[in-house]
């Protein structure tokens, strides 16, 4: 220990870079399970606020029963009732669809819901709607203004401020407007077959427990399909959302930390060899190889535990400085602290991953002689098997680590695996790089000879500047990829016959009117309607709804309503996939047909029962085929088709598609809204275009993380190119003595910079396109295409980042001078 | 041998000889001086004036650090003076950039190493044919190959530096240096880290080179058997030709 102490007196210079990149890595895990944590904590903590209760219940769009309430009240629970849906909202000529939310007189029930200047919501909501300033903004209205909802008309009477319980129930294809409950009627909005959601919240009597309590209303109201929610699980959506978003993050963290390490290879390495006289001459003075190992162990340990400590205090600095700045961006605002757990694993991620690349070139310290370490490179010795062994052994543990530390652990060891084989492939790149580049004939250019021969000569460092590069720029082609797949998915893959409105809510008794309307508008055309009812699940094959083994991707259809159709005839364009069409005139028990996907990820076969509840009815549905659904045409696709008989005389609305030129859009919606005024009409592209957004920012937000990999690429590829320096100024000053000009020089150099660039931009372009096709097809189950523009940038940008990096790090040695060097040696 | 005293001539105010190739004029050099928190320049080179003649062979001795390798990485236009004017076959190099230098050491000047200084990374083939390659011959490697024959070396041609012996190595910086056919060589002690038996060869074949080229020689040496074999020596003492 006092040797190495006294030994570190020489400075750490050659090991910045091993610091940098255990500060960055360790930092960038540490930050990301702090956040992670911090906003559990903050879900937690505001569970009950964000729930609007300790419970919710959501009864799709059938009415809670009145029974249920005096459930709640016997016990001396506090309740309100909610009711969300879309609708158009009209004010002189402009339209807008809004998401409405009618509220009673206890809402909320917990945290307060105040206006835009901070005054209590509740007196305002007696006097009409409280708006969104986008919504008065863009139906170019005013406070005081008239707006209509339905068949009612409105005041805005106040601009909303918060809303506590916006975070479960969030409005995504417009602006929030609230109502009183008591309002609802008027608005005409909710019939039988409207897309309505009806809520309860309850605040239970002190002493009771939410998960006992819904267990309680289950037995109590048995089969229902109403969805339950306690403050623990206030918004599964977000938690979902938060989990995946901090797994893609440790994600890129460790890939940080995988190019870090590479870094930190190279850098122990190039540490090692500067200091190769010292430990020759401690060798000769007796010291046996275990004390020089020892001594070199110690050193970098001292180091390693100065990165990761540095690291752990950057990892909860950050997330606090990004809360500070922005933490009302966020959908819950995280609490932010030096959570143990998160730390703990950031930390042995960093000591991991020191010990796993360290090891090797440390381990070939101690199988050099004395008297070879004065002439010899390192490079040039075998690792010992042992030291093999060591380093497999630390990279298991570091693998082992990450997939014990993941929630999502397949996907982990996805990750592990594909991070290995990316660097076995760009080491193996670099290897075909390097034997090429010595079989290539000499070129006749000496700037081109130069370039070459520095890819193969002994010692090169055309494989780290691979890797460090290579790796970064594969995590940023495959997000890139990927984001540009789901773009893709959203917006370039609609059909051309796409519809151009949807229309909801049309009554039966309004149905001949909609057409009339709509066929008088020019350019109308493909104008189709179905009848629309709302169905909630209640078993399948025999077993209720929520016991049902379904697969995590068809999970999410068990719960809430889902719409279903009637159809006599077999639908245009039907596929059918198993089973038969009934007859057109067939009028026996129901039949269904159901959606292909759905029945394979329930365990539903042609000839099971499924029984769904309709208004408040249980009725059996035989399964008479099942169906493939291209969901991406945008037309009217209904997961259950049942046939004719029992459910045509059941209360139903309509639902048109048709398809209007540009021009003629707004003058269509206005006709349609004005004459029938509880019907909604819903503009595909406005649609698309929200989504698109969405997924643009996201895809920005996941650029921005992943392109942190490319720093720590960077910054090895900065340490490769320095420890290249020496002799690139050696070189130079030589060439310049035997009359070669700077262009010349700078042109060899910018040449082996272009040809790495390039290789290492093929590389990643092929890994980022096996990834993003690998996560598109496995995770998130899409259609993948080939995108070449963005592979063509991602290789473009390689190159780039390559010669600039080459540029400005051989500027300073084409400045040296050469009279010093040409003298010392 | 005689040491001659170089610069009577002009300290007479006559003009240097026509046929001089290298004409020296005021030479001064100094460097930062890198301690002592002032930066007091240090002077290396103090007024030196010196001519050769076309062809001649010169000899310059002079104790370490007297300013010998100084001098003459100002004569390859690696170091700017301080003062002082160099002329070098007609051109002045004060005042001349870079690339106009590197032009002038490619049809003009060679330079020969104690250590060496070829490019690890080329062959001996590769390593001689660069000058001529930078200056544009149309054989260059037919030509290298014949340079780096007439130094015995025909059969090291796809040889990298490191596996060549110190006096190889300095065989094929010979052959380097003499390829372009330069007016004038500048040699730092070429044989300082070779045995004598090989420093003698690696001399007499400097010498066969130069005298078939008709090069002018700047040689820098301790060793005063070879000092002797030039036409004329000078010596240099804290920046002072003596």
């Amino acid at each position: 220990m006092r040797l190495a102490l006294r030994e570190l007196r020489g400075g750490t210079r050659g090991l910045r870079v091993v610091l940098m990149c255990l500060v960055l890595g360790v930092a960038a895990i540490a930050s990301v399970g702090v956040l992670r944590e911090g906003l559990a904590r903050g879900l937690a903590q505001d569970g009950r606020r964000i729930l609007g209760g300790d419970l919710a219940i959501e009864g799709g769009s059938q009415p809670l029963p009145d029974t249920l309430r005096d459930w709640f009240r016997t016990r001396g629970d506090a309740i309100s009732d909610t009711v969300t849906l879309r609708s158009m909202m009209l004010a002189g000529r402009e339209r807008l669809l809004v998401e409405l939310k009618a509220v009673d007189a206890a809402w909320p029930l917990v945290g307060s819901a105040t206006l835009a200047d901070g005054s209590p919501l509740r007196p305002a909501l007696a006097n009409g709607a409280v708006v969104e300033p986008l919504v008065l903004d863009r139906l170019h209205a005013a406070l005081g203004s008239t707006l209509r909802l339905g068949t009612s008309d409105l005041a805005a009477v106040a601009v909303l401020g918060t809303e506590p319980d916006r975070v479960a129930d969030p409005s995504i294809f417009g602006p929030r407007v609230l109502i009183g409950l008591d309002r609802l009627d008027a608005t005409g909005l909710v019939r039988p077959g409207s897309i309505v959601e009806h809520h309860l919240r309850a605040t239970l009597a002190s002493g009771q427990d939410a998960i006992g309590t819904i267990e309680a209303v289950k037995k109590v109201f048995p089969n229902t399909g109403w969805r339950f929610r306690d403050a623990a699980h206030a918004a599964p959506g977000v938690q979902q959302f938060i989990d995946r978003t901090a797994l893609f993050l440790t994600l890129v963290g460790l890939a940080s930390l995988l190019v870090g390490g590479v870094g930190v290879a190279n850098g122990v390495r190039a540490w090692i060899e500067a200091r190769r006289r010292t430990l020759a001459t401690l060798r000769c003075l007796g010291a046996a190889p275990a004390l020089v190992i020892e001594t070199c162990a110690i050193q970098l340990g001292l180091l390693a535990a100065a990165g990761i400590v540095v690291g752990l205090v950057l990892g909860v600095a950050l997330p606090w400085l990004a809360v500070t700045l922005a933490g009302d961006l966020l959908p819950v605002r995280p609490v932010i602290a030096p959570f143990p757990r998160p730390l703990a694993e950031a930390a042995l991620f960093g000591a991991l991953t020191a010990a796993a690349f360290a090891a090797t070139p440390l381990a070939t310290v101690g199988r050099v002689p004395g008297a070879t370490l004065f002439r010899a490179v390192f490079d040039a010795l075998p690792a010992s098997r042992t030291a093999r062994l060591v380093t497999a052994g630390l990279g298991l543990a570091l693998v082992g680590l990450t997939v014990a530390t993941a929630q999502d652990r397949l996907f982990a060891a996805g990750f592990c695996a594909a991070a290995l084989l990316t660097l076995g492939l760009f080491r193996l790149g670099a290897a075909i790089l390097v034997r090429v580049a010595a079989r290539l004939p000499s070129p006749r250019k000496v700037w081109a000879r130069l370039a070459l021969s520095a890819l193969y000569r002994p010692g090169t460092s055309a494989p780290l500047m691979l890797v460090s590069v290579g790796m970064g720029l594969s995590v940023l082609s495959a997000v890139a990829l990927i984001e540009g797949n789901m773009q893709r998915q959203v917006a370039e893959q609609l059909p051309r016959d796409a519809p151009s409105f949807f229309f909801v809510d049309i009554q039966p008794g309004q149905l001949d009117r909609f057409k009339g309307i709509v066929g008088a508008q020019p350019g109308t055309r493909d104008v189709k309607t179905v009848p629309s009812l709302r169905a909630r699940l209640v078993s399948v094959a025999g077993v209720p709804a929520d016991q049902v083994k379904a697969t995590p991707d068809t999970r999410w259809a068990l719960q809430g309503d889902r719409g279903l159709t009637i159809a006599g005839a077999e639908p245009e364009a039907t596929r059918l996939t198993a089973g038969t069409w009934w007859a057109a005139d067939y009028a026996g028990p129901p039949l269904v047909s159901f959606d292909t996907n759905l029945a394979a990820g329930w365990g539903v076969h042609v000839g099971d029962t499924m029984r769904v509840n309709v208004l408040g009815r249980d009725i059996d549905l035989k399964v008479a085929n099942l169906r493939d659904i291209a969901w991406r045409t945008m037309g009217l696709n209904f997961t259950m088709v049942v046939s004719p008989g029992l459910l045509s005389a059941a209360p139903y609305s309509n639902i048109a598609t048709l398809r209007s030129p540009e021009a003629s859009q707004t003058g269509l919606l206005a006709a349609v809204t004005d004459a029938l005024p509880n019907v909604s009409g819903i503009r595909i592209a406005d649609v698309i275009g929200a989504v698109t957004k969405i997924l643009g920012q996201l895809g920005t937000a996941l650029a921005a993380a992943g392109s942190l990999t490319l720093v720590s690429g960077a910054l090895v590829l900065a340490g490769a190119v320095a420890g290249t320096q020496r002799r690139r100024i050696a070189e130079a000053v030589v060439l310049k003595t035997l009359g070669a000009s700077r262009a010349t020089i700078r042109a060899g150099w910018l040449l082996e910079f272009g040809i790495l660039g390039t290789v290492a931009g093929l590389l990643a372009a092929l890994v980022g396109t096996l990834s993003s096709w690998a996560v598109m097809r496995w995770v998130l189950q899409a259609d993948w295409v080939f995108l070449p523009t963005t592979l063509a940038a991602t290789v473009l940008g390689c190159v780039a980042l390559m010669l600039v990096v080459g540029w400005a790090g051989t500027a300073s040695a084409l400045s040296a001078r050469p009279a010093p060097l040409l003298r010392n040696e | 041998m005689d040491v001659i005293e170089p610069t009577s001539i002009d300290r007479l105010g006559v003009s240097a000889p026509p046929d001089a190739l290298v004409r020296v004029r005021g030479l001064s050099f100094s460097v930062p001086s890198g301690s002592g928190g002032v930066n007091q320049p240090t002077d290396i080179l103090r007024g030196v004036d010196l001519d050769l003649a076309a062809g001649s062979a010169t000899g310059l001795v002079g104790p370490s650090g007297s300013g010998k390798t100084s001098l003459l990485m100002l004569l390859a236009g690696l170091e700017q003076p301080t003062a002082g004017s160099i002329r070098v076959a007609g051109q002045e190099l004060a005042g001349m950039n870079e690339d106009a230098l590197a032009r002038l050491r490619r049809t003009t000047i060679g330079i020969v190493f104690q250590a060496f200084h070829l490019i690890p990374t080329m062959t001996a083939l590769e390593n001689v044919a660069i000058p001529l390659e930078l200056a544009g011959v149309a054989d260059a490697m037919g030509r290298a190959e014949a340079g780096l024959r007439s130094v015995g070396l025909g059969h090291r041609l796809r040889h990298l530096p490191g596996t060549l012996s110190g006096g190889e190595q300095q065989r094929v910086a010979l052959a380097r240096a003499f390829s372009p056919r330069p007016k004038l060589l500048l040699a730092d002690e070429p044989t300082g880290n070779l045995d004598r038996a090989t420093g003698s060869a690696v001399m007499d074949l400097l010498w066969t080179l130069r005298a078939e080229f008709g090069t002018t020689l700047l040689l820098i040496t301790h060793d005063p058997a070879l000092a002797a074999r030039c036409e004329r020596v000078v010596t240099m003492r804290d920046g002072r030709l003596s």
